[in-house]
């Protein structure tokens, strides 16, 4: 574990880079955090990790099927909004642990 | 002098040649693994594989419930090879399965096509066995890209951190 200036905010860290405590979230952490991935946060980003953020928090689990069948995007959709490994850096952003999903 | 340098995976192959719902699906799984990882999968069926691809026989996939020793009764009591032969039994452990599967949130096999092709993967079938079994393109799930011989499968082998598996 690591502690990290992001956007102003001293933030705990894991070693593979995500956040501990989803409570410290802010959305200029999260587009700062985007912008190391490489990304540009959208409305249509926040829009999505607003709705992974309420799901983490629901205590229910990610997968890429569920994603696309939020209403928010589809599964193609979800792939060009946070291309390359899009379930590990959209909770990456979204200040949430690593999703253990095989699917 | 010994070269240690780790290649990363960035592409794999997946060849998958049976129509159990078990084979199938590590291939599926396999594959859409990969694409969540960032990692291009190309999924090559072939032979009996064909049917996870077939609209007509998509759906309708079974495990083997006679000659498989890991078949075991609901509770662990072992699964009797002559149970396994009575006329419905193998399609009765096939959907107990598939909503197993399902609670698991575990697509069904042409929305996992999807979702695999949504993240860039590539669903290719073999063309041999295609005119084996005398299928035609029209045959296949719309997810499919294309109608492949071996040398086109091995042409789509090239460059470092490349992978074939069969399943």
């Amino acid at each position: 574990m690591s502690t990290k200036t992001i956007a102003g905010v001293e933030v705990n860290l894991n070693d593979e880079g995500y956040m501990e405590d989803a409570s410290q979230w802010t959305k200029e952490i999260g587009a700062e955090i985007a912008k190391e991935e490489g990304i540009e946060l959208t409305e249509k980003h926040y829009e999505l990790i607003e709705w992974i953020r309420n799901k983490v928090a629901a205590g229910e689990g990610l997968t890429i099927r569920g994603i696309g069948k939020s209403g928010v995007v589809n599964a193609k959709e979800f792939y060009g909004l946070f291309p390359g490994a899009p379930l590990k850096k959209a909770t990456k952003i979204a200040g949430v642990p690593k999703p253990t999903s095989c699917i | 002098m010994e070269n240690n340098e780790k290649v990363p995976l960035k592409k794999i192959l997946l060849i998958c040649s049976k129509a159990n719902i078990e084979d199938v699906y590590a291939t599926l799984v396999m594959g859409n693994g990969a694409v969540m990882e960032g990692i291009e999968a190309k999924l090559f069926f072939t032979f009996f594989g064909l049917d996870a691809i077939t609209k007509k026989q998509m759906e309708k996939l079974h495990t083997s419930t006679v000659g498989n020793p890991g078949m075991r009764m609901p509770g662990g009591l072992p699964f009797p090879t002559m149970l396994g032969g009575l006329p419905g039994v193998e399609a009765g452990v096939s959907k107990m399965m598939k909503k197993q599967m399902d609670d698991l949130d575990i697509p069904p096999v042409d929305e996992f096509l999807e979702l695999i092709t949504a993240g860039g993967g590539e669903i290719f079938a073999c063309k041999l066995a295609m005119d084996m079994f005398k299928l035609t393109k029209d045959d296949l799930h719309a997810e499919v890209k294309d109608v492949i011989t071996v040398g086109d499968l091995y042409e789509m082998c090239d460059g470092p951190g490349t992978q074939i598996v069969f399943t």
